[in-house]
């Protein structure tokens, strides 16, 4: 068997899975942000009205109101009361988030994801290690700091500078000059940070990671009998802190994946050549002996 | 053994405690610069008019969540959001008056459009609207000024014998002809841009500013003696008050 851990991440991948199959979750991951940014467009490009708006706050078939509640708190803070057009909009997205994962948002719709994401593997494959990561906190940190800033200056203070926002909203409306913060962002995880942004800086994600307490899928690694250490999934996983408490836990610990910053990206279940990893509930505590 | 227990305790403690400060220091740092560089840039250039219904500028920006929706809804494309490096607030709606002005639909969409309420939904008449107000801002080349009959800002405008009149004055060039003075009423104005964009020099004479450029704030104190009068019902003094006759030194 082939028990040698390579220096990159997936080059142990078994033989069971060859081509698309051995990118299942990243395919479908991508497939889900364009075709979500494609809804969004098909409007201003095709006429074909299914989403108005952008991620910050939407109408789908002019009925469903969308709002980010990250926005909508902030606005809070700044002075303001919404309508209830906006307060709906922003209970919609956080039930589905507190149901599915917070953090799902960034895996599978955040337009930034696709930048980062690109960073880390370009890191990976220059072998780039240099650099320093800020503390994985600073994001909680930043969070409350944009709220205390919008409410000093009264208005939704993230949204001056919100890459994710302002990508988005460049893509749907035009960018002016967006894609050199988009382009810093990329610079930033590529040279100086691994996961820089999404990981520690992100006061978007942060904010959705509260909402990851409670969420229904979850990656769970059942089969961590199996594990021969070859660090892939620590490679690809862009919270590998997550990883730890599953796969390494205490004995009669359970294999399920439960924090909150966990993105159910499901790269781990991609890149695992033993298939230690795979989808499930959050109520699913079984452990497979292999 | 104990000493070197508590010393490895005491060096994570450490360690902790810079990792916090470090966090808490850059988000702060971070938070900081954002709230500066937001304070700066909020500053709207006189150019660039808020759709019909919008809030004041301060509170507008704390409602505002930069979605796009009235710019979707707007059937005219007079409405666009600000890309970054625009002078107006990155993703917020606006219009130029000179380029595409507003059209006042009498459904108003993109009042309706709005989400949050950064556009009021409390405006239902179009003609309560105040997105500026008209200012005739150059009377040395304005047409009409000159003696001539352009009149043109005044046959656009929507509100036309309402928030633009002609006012007839004598043509002191000529001696013996009019001047048909185009003349904005701010009771009447929405400030939809209509006559800037219409105006036929190379640069407008007639431009929309925002309220807080176009019009002129009396004195609190300030009593129209008029309209006092009219108020009271009376005259407020005696009609016939004494007043002392003052004449030149000398004067007889």
């Amino acid at each position: 068997m082939n028990t040698t851990a390579n220096a990159l991440a997936g080059a142990t991948r078994a033989s069971s899975r060859h081509g698309l199959a051995a990118h299942k979750w990243l395919l479908m991951r991508r497939a889900t942000q364009f075709a979500i940014l494609a809804l969004f467009l098909a409007g201003p490009l095709a006429g074909v009205w299914i989403v108005k708006g952008n991620l910050s706050s939407s109408l789908v078939l002019e009925v469903l109101p969308l709002t980010d509640p990250y926005l909508l708190l902030q606005s809070l803070a700044a002075g303001h009361v919404p309508y209830t057009t906006a307060l709906l909009g922003a209970s919609i997205v956080l039930g589905f988030y507190f149901l599915v994962g917070g953090r799902v948002f960034c895996a599978w719709v955040c337009p930034v994801n696709i930048v980062t994401d690109a960073a880390a593997w370009l890191r990976t494959r220059l072998g780039i290690t240099a650099g320093r990561s800020p503390a994985p906190a600073t994001r909680y940190w930043l969070l409350a700091g944009t709220l205390i800033g919008s409410f000093a200056t009264g208005t939704i203070l993230w949204e001056w500078v919100n890459p994710v926002s302002m990508l988005h909203r460049g893509l749907i409306f035009g960018a002016g000059l967006a894609w050199f913060i988009v382009a810093g962002i990329f610079l930033f995880d590529t040279l100086i940070a691994a996961r820089g942004w999404c990981g520690h800086l992100c006061p978007v994600g942060a904010f959705y990671s509260l909402l990851g307490h409670v969420a229904l899928p979850r990656v769970s690694a059942p089969r961590h009998a199996a594990c021969d250490n070859c660090m892939d999934c620590y490679r690809v996983c862009p919270e590998p802190q997550v990883l730890r408490p599953a796969l390494k836990g205490a004995a009669g610990s359970t294999p399920l994946i439960l924090s909150p910053n966990c993105t159910n990206c499901g790269r781990c279940i991609d890149v695992c050549n033993k298939d230690v990893f795979r989808f499930t509930t959050r109520f699913d505590h079984r452990s497979e002996c292999s | 053994m104990a000493a070197e227990q508590k010393n490895r305790a005491d060096g994570t403690r450490r360690r902790f405690f810079a990792q916090l400060a470090g966090a808490a220091g850059s988000a702060a740092l971070v938070s900081v610069g954002v709230s500066l560089y937001a304070r700066q840039a909020r500053a709207l250039p006189p150019a660039a008019l808020r759709p019909p219904g919008a809030l004041g500028e301060e509170r507008f920006l704390s409602a505002c969540v930069r979605c796009g929706l009235c710019v979707r809804d707007c059937p005219y494309n007079t409405l666009k959001l600000a890309a970054l490096g625009d002078s107006v607030a990155t993703g917020t709606p606006y219009f130029m008056a000179r380029e595409v002005p507003c059209e006042m639909c009498t459904d108003i969409p993109c009042v309706k459009a709005c989400p949050t309420g950064a556009l009021d939904h409390e405006l239902k008449d179009i003609d309560q609207a105040r997105m500026g107000l008209a200012v005739l801002v150059d009377q040395e080349n304005c047409l009409n000024f000159l003696g001539l009959r352009c009149d043109v800002c005044y046959r656009v405008c929507p509100a036309i014998d309402k928030a633009i009149t002609l006012e007839r004055r004598h043509n002191e060039r000529t001696g013996k002809h009019a001047l048909l003075v185009p003349t904005v009423h701010s009771d009447a104005c929405t400030g939809c841009g209509k006559c800037e964009r219409s105006c036929v020099l190379e640069e407008p004479a007639i431009r929309v500013l925002p309220m807080r450029l176009a019009r002129g704030e009396p004195g609190r104190h300030y009593r129209l003696g008029w309209i006092e009068k009219q108020k009271a019902g009376g005259a407020l003094v005696p009609e016939s008050l004494p007043m002392p006759t003052r004449r030149p030194e000398g004067a007889q």
